[in-house]
């Protein structure tokens, strides 16, 4: 004990005048934090084990509750902070490798706060969404690089395969494994009626989900868990995941007392056994070989499915791209280093990445530069958290994005960052079957239809704003940003001018 | 238009009222109501005199009730005879009233034996009716010493009724524990203990010899003193209107599941009747007020031309003393009727669930009686106890003992 | 005629329904107010184990038991809801017997309760239908 204590960081507090010992708390809490003590007739808290899901501050009826950061400090400094601090402790007690979830939270710069979008005055009128039409249809695929007719002189029309999206965003892939059966379900349902994308991960396509294939973009990993020939032609376009921005580098591993029940067999493996996704693919040690893999899923899938490579960003981004851009996948998918994850080693995930802003920023310019920019399409993920953030991707140059925090977010999820643990109280990042029915697909659909749309009104007023009614005149139109607290080569980077410029 | 006339004028009658009503509303309907009052209930006039209620509140229906239903009543007139031959009833104002369909609702009568010296008691009375409540209440103060003449539903609750307004309550009956008819000797020792703990008195298996003014001579021996004697012993079904046109009657009036009895065009419904017992396959007299209401609401319907069955009416009773619940239903049978009997005992709680041929035949709690009407639906529909979790059941009623499937037809639909 | 219905794939078990049934039952405007110490008599009731669990308040059945058993009339049909006159209610609990789903309860003055589908006190619609953190309480047509 004494040397391995570590303080709690949060604090229930429990307004003791509000609460009725209705013990929804103690019922709601998988991490046990709550219990009443019938001989003192109160309401008692463990805060050791809070993680600040705040489950019970949601569900608590009289407003009784609230959970707060704990002000017992360690004695910091500017260079040992007290988690920094605290990790030093943990990993001297367990010997054991710090894991995390979700995102990087650490403060390195956002730099879609740092960019400033453009409105039309006078010479140029802006637009009303809401009394002109305005177009934010987007087509992910290889494009035509010129015009070409027969020999009658006609145009001739094949198109490589297309994904077609209404509003240029799509669910990033989240594996059924990490998250639960009910928060795949309200993917997919939210993905059909937005006609939208959402993305199997690499856990396979549960036999429940096939119906949504046209909607759902199958992925290929490491591991090729759950990958056969229905699998691949099941879907709208086939992902082979290359890396994931949460943790560049390094593999995946669900441990086998996750594989239970539709999990495993979705996986294609027993019960029990841990789900180990290697670092690279054991079959891709060059473009070549890349290309090779491409093109036997086009073989499988007859040349119908666009090909997605998805890399994480990394510092030789834009030379890796160009290289996919000329393996024959139809899109580039990026995945920034501020990307969630259901459980990464934290070193890695603090530390290893860029910033899909810069990533993407350099690969438009890269493949532009070559003249295969038509080759791919580009789609962006990896802390996509707003409208406008999506509306700065498209100017920098991407044609889509990939949503997956916002989209957990809007399933209930409250950042508590502990997926790892398996016992998400919002029933997502868990496979208890008591917490998976907290999250009913009813409700968790609506609401992430709510949010797309939403966001589409948005990016409508924002495109209206600069006088532009087709996304297609906003894609790498990077007149359309400036930038604000940025060095000279952060912004050549962004190839933006400075605002007032 | 059908004319529809009907002795009596408690719940078979309103349940006769609603039945013709639902198919028929035109049809000319007369009651005959003997009582001088409006359609109320009867076992309220136990919470009369204990205050629970008034005169307003005991009302079975609303105000508006014949109004409402079109009906004719005469109160304070007694049928006297039946012409079946002629559809006439005639009354002993002397008219008569002619009829198509004819429901007899004469209900039952109180049971007075021949005791010895009953003439010479001043303040004797009878608990049936809002008149007999009426009654007591004036002859009662806080010093009046009652006893009750049987320790069944109605003297019992008379006992309720007046303790808190009279000195000192003995009860006394020939049977050798109180509730007889729905309790067997350990349930009812429960229900003693706590009406003694409340301060009545009892004499059971010894009744009253001889009255003598305001004393009771009793088989043991022992005397009682008391200023208002109530006499419970038990009710007899009013069917002689019935026996003298030969239809056909045992104990009460003989009907089918059409409330019909063996004359044609003429019914009968409640306590004046004897029918089917589902839970034990016998004809028997179930005196109890829901049974009266669902035979006169099914006569009804039948009188005025539906098809409806009223077939599986089971004896059950719910009733309370002073706090402590007790209910019943259906029938029991133990091992020597070839059942089974789960018991489950407590302080001031008993539960006894009787089991024949797989299906739960009937039940006696005395306590904690929620959702006892679960129990109650098993016994009504014959539930195979193969089909649900008994063991779970048994414990406590619950619709989680049904298949997921059952129990989703129970709750999302509507029966 | 809307109902309340309940779905037990989505049910939680988290007792919210009832304590918002007496609320809404209590006729005060605060809930630790109204709740606070005090046992609390919802007309819903959650059944079931760790696993499965379910709510089950009133049916409001179209031939309904406790209606046509009720002793003094305090239960009625009114426009399809069955409701209770507690000021004529006597506490006999007959309905509690003949209910076939256990559905019929005894408030704090001993008499009986059931689901009015909050028709009659100020929260205009279901209270435990308006607080299901899940959907798994819905009221509608079926």
């Amino acid at each position: 004990m004494g040397i391995e204590y570590i303080y709690p960081e949060f604090e229930v507090v429990r307004n003791a005048d509000r609460c009725i010992k209705c013990g929804v708390c103690q019922r709601q809490c998988a991490n046990e934090v709550h219990k009443l003590d019938e001989d003192l007739n109160v309401m008692l808290s463990d805060e050791a084990k809070c993680v600040n899901c705040q489950r019970c501050v949601a569900l608590c009826p009289t407003r009784a509750l609230k959970i707060v950061k704990s002000d017992c400090r360690l004695r910091e400094n500017a260079n040992w902070s007290d988690s920094t601090i605290k990790e030093v402790y943990k990993q001297a007690s367990s010997g054991a490798v710090l894991l995390s979830s979700m995102g990087n939270p650490n403060p390195l710069p956002v730099y879609w706060d740092r960019i400033l979008i453009n409105a039309s005055q006078v010479t140029n009128p802006p637009i009303d969404p809401l009394r002109e039409p305005m177009e934010t249809a987007v087509f992910l695929g290889k494009k035509p690089e010129k015009i070409q007719r027969d020999e009658n002189g006609k145009i001739k029309c094949e198109l490589a395969p297309q994904i077609k999206l209404p509003v240029p965003i799509m669910f990033s892939a989240m594996s059924y494994g990490s998250i639960s059966y009910n928060a795949h379900e309200s993917l997919a349902r939210a993905a059909r009626e937005l006609g939208i994308c959402y993305n199997t991960g690499e856990g396979g396509l549960h036999k429940d989900f096939y119906e949504y294939g046209p909607n759902t973009i199958v992925q290929v990993a490491s591991g090729r868990f759950g990958v056969h020939e229905n699998y691949l032609n099941a879907g709208a376009a086939i992902e082979i995941k290359m890396g994931q921005g949460a943790k560049p580098g390094i593999g995946g591993h669900l441990p086998g007392a996750k594989i239970v029940g539709d999990v495993s067999k979705t996986r294609m493996i027993p019960e029990g056994s841990d789900a180990i996704s290697p670092a690279p693919h054991h079959d891709i040690y060059s473009i070549e070989d890349l290309r090779q893999l491409v093109f036997s899923l086009k073989e499988a899938t007859n040349y119908k499915k666009p090909i997605i490579v998805k890399v994480a960003a990394v510092h030789n981004i834009a030379a890796i791209a160009s290289g996919i851009a000329r393996s024959g996948a139809d899109i580039i998918a990026i995945d920034g280093f501020r990307g969630g994850t259901g459980a990464a080693p934290t070193r890695i995930r603090d530390n290893v990445g860029i910033p899909i802003e810069l990533a993407l920023a350099s690969v438009d310019q890269r493949l532009r530069d070559e003249g295969i920019r038509n080759n791919v399409s580009l789609v962006v993920g990896g802390s996509i958290r707003c409208a406008s953030d999506v509306v700065k991707a498209i100017a920098l140059g991407a044609d889509a994005c990939y949503i997956a925090t916002s989209a957990l977010l809007a399933l209930g999820c409250h950042l508590c960052r502990t997926c790892q643990t398996g016992k998400c109280n919002w029933g997502i990042a868990t496979q208890r079957p008591e917490l998976v029915k907290r999250l009913n697909p009813d409700i968790g659909y609506q609401r992430l239809v709510n949010l797309v749309t939403a966001w589409q009104h948005e990016i409508k007023e924002l495109m209206g704003a600069m006088g532009i009614n087709s996304i297609e005149a906003l894609k790498g139109n990077r007149l359309m940003l400036r930038g604000v607290n940025m060095t000279e080569k952060e912004l050549e980077i962004f190839n933006i001018s400075h605002a007032g410029e | 238009m059908t004319k529809y006339v009907i002795i009596g004028n408690s719940t078979a009658a309103a349940g006769c009222i609603e039945g013709i009503r639902s198919v028929d509303e035109k049809g000319e309907i007369t009651v005959i109501s003997g009582e001088n009052h409006f359609v109320y209930s009867r076992p309220l006039i136990s919470y009369y005199l204990e205050e629970k209620t008034d005169l307003q509140r005991m009302k079975y229906r609303p105000d508006d009730f014949y109004e409402k239903n079109n009906c004719k009543v005469l109160y304070g007139v007694m049928a006297t005879k039946i012409d079946k031959e002629n559809k006439k009833v005639y009354l002993d104002n002397g008219e008569e009233i002619s009829f198509d369909k004819l429901m007899i609702a004469t209900g039952s009568s109180p049971f007075v034996p021949p005791f010895k010296g009953l003439d010479t008691v001043e303040n004797k009375f009878s608990f049936m009716t809002i008149d007999d409540a009426l009654a007591i209440e004036k002859k009662i103060n806080k010093d009046s010493k009652v006893l009750i003449v049987g320790a069944g539903l109605i003297g019992l609750k008379c006992a309720e009724g007046l303790l808190e307004k009279v000195k000192k309550i003995t009860v006394c009956d020939l049977a050798d524990r109180v509730l007889s008819s729905i309790f067997d000797n350990e349930c009812a020792k429960i229900m003693q203990a706590h009406l003694e703990e409340k301060g009545i008195e009892f004499l059971l298996g010894d009744s009253a010899e001889e009255f003598l003014g305001n004393t009771a001579k009793m088989m043991s021996g022992k005397t009682v003193e008391y200023d208002v004697l109530i006499l419970a012993v038990g009710v007899r079904a009013n069917i002689l209107m019935a026996k003298e046109i030969d239809i056909k009657t045992n104990r009460g009036i003989l009907v089918d599941t059409k409330m019909q009895t063996s004359a044609k065009n003429i019914y009968a419904a409640g306590d004046c009747t004897e029918y089917l017992d589902y839970s034990s396959n016998t004809q028997k007299v179930m005196a109890i007020l829901p049974n009266a209401y669902l035979q006169g609401l099914n006569a009804g319907k039948n009188m005025a031309g539906e098809q409806s069955d009223f077939d599986n009416a089971i004896p059950m009773n719910s009733i309370g003393f002073f706090g402590l619940h007790a209910m019943s239903a259906g029938s029991y049978y133990d091992e020597k009727d070839g059942g089974k009997c789960y018991i489950e005992k407590g302080e001031k709680h008993i539960k006894k669930l009787f089991v024949k041929d797989g299906v739960l035949t009937g039940f006696i709690i005395i306590g904690d009686v929620s959702k006892a009407g679960i129990y109650t639906n098993l016994i009504r529909n014959k539930t195979q106890l193969s089909e649900i979790d008994f063991e779970m059941i048994k414990e406590s009623p619950t619709l989680f003992a049904f298949s997921k499937e059952n129990r989703g037809k129970m709750l999302g639909g509507v029966v | 005629m809307k109902r309340v219905f309940v779905n037990e794939k989505w049910c939680l078990g988290c007792h919210l329904c009832e304590y918002n049934c007496a609320f809404a039952n209590s006729g005060l405007d605060n809930m630790a107010k109204a709740l606070k110490d005090k046992k609390i008599y919802p007309r819903i009731r959650i059944e079931g184990d760790e696993n499965i669990n379910y709510a089950v308040s009133c049916r409001h059945c179209t031939d309904p038991m406790c209606v046509k058993s009720c002793i003094t009339g305090a239960l009625s049909i009114e426009d399809g809801v069955i409701t209770i006159s507690q000021d004529k209610c006597v506490g006999c609990l007959t309905c509690i017997l003949v209910c076939p789903y256990g559905c019929i309860s005894q408030n704090e003055n001993s008499v009986a309760q059931k689901c009015e589908l909050c028709l009659k006190n100020s929260a205009g619609e279901p209270a435990c239908v308006k607080g299901c953190p899940n959907n798994a309480i819905v009221y509608e047509e079926r």
